[in-house]
């Protein structure tokens, strides 16, 4: 490194103000408050402007990172969200939830030696600013095309390939089962991490856009695929993979054992945290053990101790460096006082008078690698201890959710019930119909999902103008 | 949004028929199949079962029982209210064949699902034969339109005050020690669904059971509505609602209707204070 480089360089990261741990894990306020202005140019200041920018390798969308940061260091806020946006439709949330240092930060040059530039939290930054003082730009919308598409599932993927449509033009019509559109980022992702009012911004500009959201819409159940064949010219399925799976120990049908998709959905979507002026209720107890390492592993443990658990933990098979969880949210967690049993895994739930009283772990040796090249947990003869708890959540994965593939018989699946597309189009084994985010991919990230419904966009909108020529082609002069 | 646009309260004091318009859920629904409805912005999701299907009027039908605060906030609406989301049609429709005699075993809510349901069976060819159960003669429900789709209705009630004293297994055991039957289907309470599939266990008799557990999104997204059966773990949002009843674990799905008890008299309390004109009688 040159000396004239590295003698501006600011090795520390500046602080991102965040609620204090003892007050916020009785809350569910935002965590993290965002940089101000200051914060956020200072921060953009520490950005090499590389050459060869690696973050931008590590972004699954190719955001333009060096170019933004720019932006935001000559203080051209409105400028540098357009140029996250002609990529990222969600900055807003993707700066709030992405594994950035798994991405982005993770391939940070400056990160090689100091703390990596906080991307994730100018990305957010120059959404919010937007969001608070942006002069509503009106998008320029290409003239109607006549085509219609309908988009199955509200998620990430399915809200970036409606916009994406919409764009150019083509009428779009969203089928969401649910309530709500949103997707995780509104049944699942609390509060405390992703305001529920940035989706709803994103939402109402797919409303502006003339983008029609039709909720409580099942399909497989309300309408069939083959109808919204016969009705629209394609379709892109964005179901996601949202069927709990458990562990298939004893215990498990206990009053007292939720799903993460439950104890979530009740929290999140359902608003049980203001029980009873809402009327789904929630068991917290004083003691809660989440089973699972990921997220929504993290999501489930704190919302627990923001509905009030004196003591609420992690149950997680392996140890603390393979946690799968954002490290962000591993250290918000901490902080707050979750307890965290690594290397132990559940071998059943003890019950008393059908509610859950405890959970009987083993603690787990980590020798050898598995299949996915981490290591493989076995369980330790004879260490079998139980740990006391009210409420047991299991947050061990999801699967594919069957209610719309198996009334949808030409579809093609994976063995694992995932549906099967191409990578670069998202096209399925039905013509005009693709399919995209984590049906496709298992489940994965808000950033993926976003970037497979913007590819199956694209490959949509060539496969309909193709529909248009091909008639006049053949067609006399 | 769903409009109301017929209300009928069908037995004093708490339960209410509702018609309600829904044209494409009524173009695609199937007897034995139910919806999930939230009434307001802070509501619940509650499942309904549905109790008539009437697809050239675009529209379906509800019996609710009013029980606790959603079900007592819906039986406040009137004809032209809508309901701000219905859902459906969810779970698999019942399975209807030819067999021969079918008997249909319905107590409390349970009466609502079992009209399609014997209409359909009634038109597949069968016998089809209805027992339904009530603590006394005024508060049996749907003996007329059950009387349209069965060639024999049979009425019990706990305390003799209309057809035969007892139970609705009082009435099927004697039905089966007298008469074969190829499909016992029961819907109702988890008790009497589980006493239903006792009965019929020595008979051999194929039985099966609506189950009800509490349910939130009905689309397989949440595993509230997990149920044993046959040891295996089923959603009955969408492996259901009907399974063997002889497979079923009651017990477990007893206890855990009742997970939330505490919570649902605090909330319904809460909006009796708010409704008291309602309850004067009772207080
Ligand atoms: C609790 C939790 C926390 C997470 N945290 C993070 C995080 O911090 N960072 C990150 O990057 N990722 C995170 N994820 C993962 C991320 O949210 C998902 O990968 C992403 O939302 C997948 O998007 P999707 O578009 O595929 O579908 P989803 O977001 O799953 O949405 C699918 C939608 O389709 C609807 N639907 C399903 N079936 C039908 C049907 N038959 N008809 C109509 N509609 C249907 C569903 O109701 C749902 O609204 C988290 C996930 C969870 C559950
Ligand atoms: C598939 C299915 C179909 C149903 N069909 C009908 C129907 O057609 N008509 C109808 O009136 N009800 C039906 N129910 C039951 C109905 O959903 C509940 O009565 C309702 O959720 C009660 O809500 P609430 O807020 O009024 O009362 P809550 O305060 O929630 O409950 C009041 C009382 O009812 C009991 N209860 C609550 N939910 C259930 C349940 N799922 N099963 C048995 N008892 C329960 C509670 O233990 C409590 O004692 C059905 C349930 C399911 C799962
Ligand atoms: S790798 Fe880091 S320092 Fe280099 S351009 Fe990207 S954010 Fe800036
Ligand atoms: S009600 Fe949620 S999975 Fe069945």
């Amino acid at each position: 490194m040159d000396k004239h480089r590295s003698e501006r360089i600011m090795p520390e990261r500046t602080p991102i103000p965040e609620q204090d741990p003892l007050v916020r894990r009785r809350n569910f306020e935002e965590v993290s408050l965002g940089y101000n202005p200051e914060q956020a140019v200072r921060e953009a200041q520490r950005c090499l402007q590389c050459k060869k920018p690696l973050c931008i390798d590590g972004c699954p969308v190719h955001v333009p990172i060096p170019k933004f940061i720019a932006l935001i260091k000559e203080g051209n806020f409105q400028q540098a969200l357009s140029e996250i946006k002609r990529v990222n439709l969600l900055p807003g949330v993707c700066g709030r939830v992405c594994p950035q240092e798994r991405q982005c930060e993770g391939r940070c040059t400056l990160g090689k030696r100091h703390q990596p530039v906080a991307i994730g939290a100018l990305e957010r930054f120059a959404a919010d600013w937007d969001m608070k003082h942006g002069v509503n730009g009106s998008v320029k919308q290409l003239s109607a095309t006549g085509k219609r598409v309908a988009i199955i599932g509200s998620g990430p993927s399915g809200l970036t390939c409606a916009y994406d449509l919409a764009m150019l033009g083509h009428s779009v019509v969203i089928f969401e089962a649910l309530h709500e559109p949103g997707g995780v980022l509104v049944y699942g992702i609390p509060e405390f991490r992703l305001p529920k009012s940035i989706v709803q911004q994103e939402i109402d500009t797919l409303r502006e856009m003339g983008v029609e959201i039709i909720t409580n819409a099942v399909v497989g159940k309300l309408i069939t695929m083959e109808e919204i064949l016969r009705e629209f010219d394609a379709c892109f399925i964005g179901t996601g993979a949202g069927f709990p799976r458990f562990m298939g120990i004893e215990g498990e049908e206990l009053c007292g054992v939720y799903s993460a998709n439950e104890f979530l959905t009740r929290a999140n979507l359902m608003r049980a945290y203001n029980f009873p002026e809402y009327d789904t209720p929630i068991k917290v107890g004083d003691r809660v053990a989440v089973v699972g390492g990921g997220n929504v592993a993290m999501d489930a443990v704190r919302t627990a101790l923001r509905l009030g658990a004196e003591e609420a933990m992690i149950i997680y098979r392996r140890s603390m460096s393979e946690l799968p969880a954002r490290v962000e949210e591993v250290r918000h967690a901490r902080e707050e006082g979750v307890r965290f049993e690594l290397c132990t895994n559940p071998v059943r739930i003890i019950g008393e008078d059908g509610w859950v009283a405890g959970i009987e772990c083993v603690r787990m040796n980590l020798c050898g690698i598995d299949e996915t090249g981490r290591k493989r947990p076995e369980p330790i003869p004879g260490s079998e201890f139980v740990i006391e708890v009210d409420i047991v959540i299991m947050a061990i994965g999801t699967g594919a959710n069957p209610v719309l593939t198996e009334n949808t018989e030409e579809l093609r699946l994976n063995s694992r019930g995932y549906i099967i597309a191409d990578e670069e189009t998202g096209r399925t084994s039905i013509e005009g119909v693709f399919a995209g985010g984590d049906i496709v991919t298992g489940s994965a990230t808000v950033i993926s999902a976003m970037g497979t419904g913007r590819k199956a966009a694209k490959a949509i909108h060539e496969y309909l103008q193709s529909k248009k020529r091909r008639p006049s082609i053949s067609a006399p002069a | 949004m769903a409009k109301i646009i017929e209300k009928r309260l069908i037995r004093l004091p708490d339960v209410f028929y509702f018609k309600v318009q829904a044209p494409r859920l009524s173009a695609r629904a199937r007897p034995g199949q139910f919806v999930v409805i939230r009434l307001h912005e802070k509501g619940e999701r509650i499942p309904l079962s549905l109790a008539d299907i009437n697809p050239e009027e675009g529209t379906i039908s509800l019996i609710v029982m009013a029980v606790g605060k959603t079900t007592y906030e819906m039986s406040l609406l009137k004809e032209g209210d809508e309901i701000l989301d219905l859902c459906g049609p969810l779970g698999k429709p019942t399975e209807i064949e030819k067999v021969g005699r079918v008997v249909l075993v319905g107590g409390g809510f349970g009466v609502a699902p079992l009209y399609p349901i014997g209409r359909e069976f009634k038109a597949a060819g069968n016998e089809v034969i209805t027992i339904l159960g009530a603590r006394s003669a005024d508060l049996v429900i749907y003996e007329r339109e059950m009387n349209l789709v069965s060639d024999r209705v049979i009425i019990t009630t706990n305390d003799g005050s209309r057809g035969v004293k007892g139970l609705v297994t009082d009435a099927l055991q004697g039905l089966l020690s007298s008469e074969a039957a190829e499909l016992v289907m029961a819907v109702g309470p988890g008790v009497m669904m589980k006493a239903v599939a006792e009965t019929t266990r020595a008979y051999g008799v194929k039985t099966v059971v609506s189950l009800n557990p509490l349910m939130i999104d009905g689309t397989g997204m949440c595993g509230g509505c997990r149920v044993l059966v046959g040891g295996k773990t089923k959603f009955a949002c969408i492996d259901g609602p009907e399974f063997d009843g002889h497979q079923v674990n009651w017990d477990s799905l007893l206890c855990r209707q009742r997970m939330y008890v505490h919570e649902e008299r605090l909330a319904f309390e809460e909006w009796k204070k708010r409704h008291a004109h309602m309850f004067v009688q009772e207080d």
